[in-house]
């Protein structure tokens, strides 16, 4: 079947835009009589309150001041566990908790006032480690996944291995700050317009935080500069402090975060630990993999009991094993709470696994690629949670295209004699994996997401949906999915942005699931419509229009629905995970500098299965952004805390790649159109953050011989191992 | 604090506002001048989200107090002389979430103006100062070849 508007590099729907520098962004927008907010926060990691002074220095009497006292509802960010209070009352549980809230016209007074507010804290004694938190059963869930029986197993082995791997927290560091402006109205209630990735999670949130019905809370999305998953959940926090603020000081509250202030006190990846140990049989087969894996939550439930489970789930990554237990632990720190970045829990255990392979083929003289071919999943094999993959699958020869791609063997080959005149050693190594789209298990049927159409009687359409554009290409590739489906042309349909009094609810803008998920209900509503309008099998954009303008306006509305019979045990975390996976194979060559400790990756290559590719610019960007943002995580981006707080938290001393850092990179799809997924797509956002962090140490190892189970690796840990 | 007039020719136009002197230039452009399109992403002079052009030279107004550049040309993406880099940007992929993109532009803008036909080493020198956290600079990159072929 050809595409007219699929699979061609229409350009973004909102570029325009963004080139001329008038896309509003939250703190581009005034509002009459606007003030400015600031959070005072809490400087000590555990402990209690016990004074709060407002020492002389600024007029005071000018200024509003919120404390958790002057909540008018519940004082909890409803998310899943009930535990986060929006302004700490009593108790401080992390460093940089929120305490107290400011107002003032000025916002240049907000930092002085901020500075002479001083609070007096009892404190009480912290815990910054996991395996502290695990021996005081310091836990905000634990998995266990079994498949077959792993101890059994034992004793047929030929050879046992064991690992351990761990990495570090990472900062999303999107380009734009959190921010948010909040009014407050008797009439209407409180509405809140800011940068964000899920409209009604932060709906949900205000609600109780008011003790106000659904429809005297707005949610407006504004242009979003970046948010990678830190923009899931946090945001709901800034908007119910500016609208708190708003709602107090009867004035519209803006309330921007520096950077300082949100790399410190804001989400970040789950810093991680996991042991592997695996049964072998003599030839390579894999006979069972126990893995235990802990994610740091930090001092908040938040989301951390699903990025375990996706953890969990992709810990034993695209491999056929008979018998595989997975034991899982998110624990409770005094870190401010991690949460949502790219990949949920995927990079961490991902990571560990791609080392470990690597670990158990060099201790069975195979090579890394030949070791992982006679274990990869094939069409019909079992995942590790019992999920039989129905989809045609050609991973070993997913493999073998990545490799030969790169010149996999002949580099090797010729890396190893370079190295042994040079004191730049190079390398190449590469991951195989897989990510899977969407909620998981029976995640999207509880979701039970809702997208709208709508056609104005001269044919022009217009998607109603809560699937925010944040740079991934929302907007884009949903307009090119109904204008494809309703054969008209792109500038016909356009997006409405996410406002809660206007769109439905299709869930957040998370888990890779917009294109696949939300994408397909845009492709039923248009199946809808084109009935609606009596349209023949074929058509002419101009017989469209008649047709609308003889049925007149119309708006259709489509909910999920099911693909066939998913069966998921949320208690046994066994059955079908996902709907569907992506997967790939990342090829990183690099050269470590043996006398700076530097490592430079000097080529990728990223070979990826993720169904149909509806835009091909927008996809390679993607998969371009995502492998850097993995170079990051591997190489660069390490979060030094201190007493449970980030003490790095500028720019300057948080590292990410620049230019310079980037390698050519060979982005390559491999097209397997998924039944289920808006013509044939499959999630792609977060696959590209899962291969590079194992493929780039692989490649470490293999330049120096000398094998790093830790990420970030920065040049001082390389220098140290490589002179001892 | 102080206030003190100066006066800034921005993109063609010239503005006096009264304001402390030390006030930075970012914010003269966004509050005062209400040219929004120059962004703060770190407010230290790493990222680059909030550079501009001053007579002709690429800076972070973010780090450059007002009251210094008393007189100045300044240059910023609300410019009218960006088109062919804005229209490059747009079809090659280079903006994402738009908000690196304006400095982005206008540090493509400088490396053209001194090297109309970079190789892909000197583009990634050239924009080295300006952080994307989404693209992996690789659609950036082919933005740039772009208008210099177009230049050809």
């Amino acid at each position: 079947m050809s595409y007219r508007v699929i699979g061609s590099a229409v350009l973004r729907k909102e570029v325009a835009g963004k080139v001329a520098g008038t896309a509003d962004y939250v703190d581009d927008l005034k509002l009459p009589g606007m003030w400015h907010g600031i959070t005072v926060r809490s400087t000590i990691a555990r402990g209690r309150i016990r004074n709060i002074t407002f020492e002389p220095g600024v007029p005071w009497d000018e200024f509003t001041v919120v404390t958790a006292n002057d909540i008018p509802g519940k004082n909890i960010v409803s998310l899943i566990v009930e535990d986060q209070p929006y302004l700490a009352s009593d108790t401080i549980n992390h460093a940089y908790e929120p305490i107290l809230l400011l107002a003032h016209p000025n916002k240049y007074l907000l930092e002085k006032a901020r500075s002479l507010v001083k609070i007096d804290y009892e404190t009480l004694p912290a815990i910054f480690d996991v395996d502290t938190a695990l021996q005081s059963e310091h836990v905000i869930k634990r998995y266990l996944m079994e498949k077959g029986d792993v101890d059994a197993a034992w004793s047929q082995a030929a050879h046992i291995f064991e690992g351990e791997y761990s990495t570090g927290a990472q900062e999303q560091l999107y380009i734009e700050p959190n921010g948010m402006i909040a009014t407050f109205d008797h009439k209407y209630g409180v509405t809140v317009r800011g940068s964000m990735q899920c409209p009604y999670y932060i709906h949900k949130s205000l609600m109780p935080l008011f003790d106000l019905p659904a429809e005297k809370i707005r949610v407006i999305q504004q242009e979003t500069g970046g948010a990678f998953g830190g923009k899931e959940e946090y945001p709901s926090m800034i908007a119910g402090h500016a609208a708190l603020l708003a709602w107090k000081s009867g004035h519209p509250v803006k309330l921007i975060y520096d950077r300082e202030e949100d790399m410190a006190a804001t989400t970040k990846r789950h810093p991680s630990r996991t042991r592997h140990k695996t049964a072998v049989a003599e030839d390579g087969t894999l006979l069972a993999m126990d893995i235990e894996f802990v994610i740091d939550g930090g001092a908040y439930a938040t989301l951390s009991a699903v990025v375990l489970s996706r953890g969990t789930i992709h810990a034993a990554g695209p491999y056929r094993c008979s018998n595989v237990r997975v034991r899982s632990t998110a624990v409770i720190t005094n870190s401010p709470p991690h949460g949502a970045f790219r990949g949920f829990g995927a990079p961490q255990s991902i990571f560990a696994l791609e080392r470990h392979m690597d670990r158990i083929a060099r201790g069975l003289n195979l090579a890394p690629e030949v070791f992982r071919e006679r274990n990869l999943l094939h069409t019909g094999d079992t995942t590790a949670t019992g999920q039989t993959i129905h989809q045609t699958l050609d991973l070993p020869g997913l493999q073998k295209r990545a490799l030969t791609h790169a010149s996999y063997c002949a580099k090797k080959a010729s890396f190893r004699e370079l190295n042994k005149t040079s004191a730049v050693k190079k390398g190449i190594g590469f991951a195989t994996f897989f990510h899977g789209a969407g909620f998981t298990g029976s995640g999207e049927r509880y979701l039970q997401s809702v997208a709208n159409l709508r056609v104005t009687s001269e044919g022009k359409v217009q998607i109603l949906c809560s699937m925010t554009e944040m740079g991934q290409g929302t907007n884009t590739v949903l307009t090119q999915v109904a204008a494809e489906m309703l054969n008209i042309p792109y500038e016909w349909v356009t997006i409405l942005r996410p406002d809660t009094a206007l769109v439905p609810n299709s869930g957040p803008t998370v888990a890779s699931r917009t294109t696949m998920i939300i994408g397909k209900l845009v492709e039923n509503a248009s199946k809808v419509l084109k009935n609606k309008l009596g349209l023949p099998a074929e058509y002419t954009c101009e017989q469209f229009a008649a047709a609308c303008a003889q049925h007149g306006a119309q708006e259709i509305s489509v909910q999920y629905q099911e693909p066939g019979a998913i069966y998921w045990d949320d208690q046994k975390y066994r059955g079908d995970a996902y709907g569907a996976y992506s997967w790939a194979v990342y090829v990183a060559e690099v050269s470590v500098d043996t006398l700076t400790g530097e490592t430079c990756v000097d080529h990728f290559t990223a070979l990826q299965e993720v169904g149909r590719v509806l835009h091909p610019i927008l996809a390679a960007g993607q998969i371009e952004g995502g492998v850097l943002q993995g170079i990051g995580f591997a190489l660069y981006e390490k979060v030094q805390f201190r007493d449970g707080a980030m003490v790095n938290n500028q720019m300057t001393n948080y590292i990410v790649p620049t230019s310079m850092d980037v390698p050519a990179i060979s982005v390559l799809f491999e097209e397997v159109p998924y039944e289920h997924g808006a013509l044939g797509a499959k999630g792609i956002g977060e696959l590209p953050m899962d291969g590079p962090a194992p493929a780039i140490l692989n490649a470490i190892e293999d330049a120096l011989g000398v094998s790093f189970n830790h990420v970030p690796l920065l040049p001082e840990e390389i220098l140290e191992r490589c002179e001892g | 604090m102080t206030e003190t007039p100066v006066t800034l020719t921005v993109n063609g136009i010239s503005y006096t506002v009264t304001v402390p002197p030390m006030k930075r230039l970012l914010d003269v452009l966004r509050e005062d001048l209400s040219l929004t399109g120059t962004k703060e992403g770190c407010g230290e002079g790493e990222c680059g989200a909030c550079s501009v052009m001053l007579d002709g030279l690429l800076v972070n107004s973010c780090l450059v107090p007002v009251k210094q550049v008393d007189g100045s040309q300044i240059e910023t993406i609300e410019s009218a002389d960006l088109d062919a880099i804005q229209q490059a940007f747009a079809e090659t992929g280079a903006a994402q979430c738009g908000i690196c993109t304006p400095g982005m532009i206008l540090a493509a803008q400088e490396l053209l103006n001194h090297t109309p036909h970079p190789t892909r080493e000197q583009i990634r020198e050239g924009l080295a100062g300006n952080i994307c956290r989404c693209t992996g600079y690789q659609k950036i990159f082919d933005a740039v070849e772009l208008v210099s072929l177009r230049n050809a």
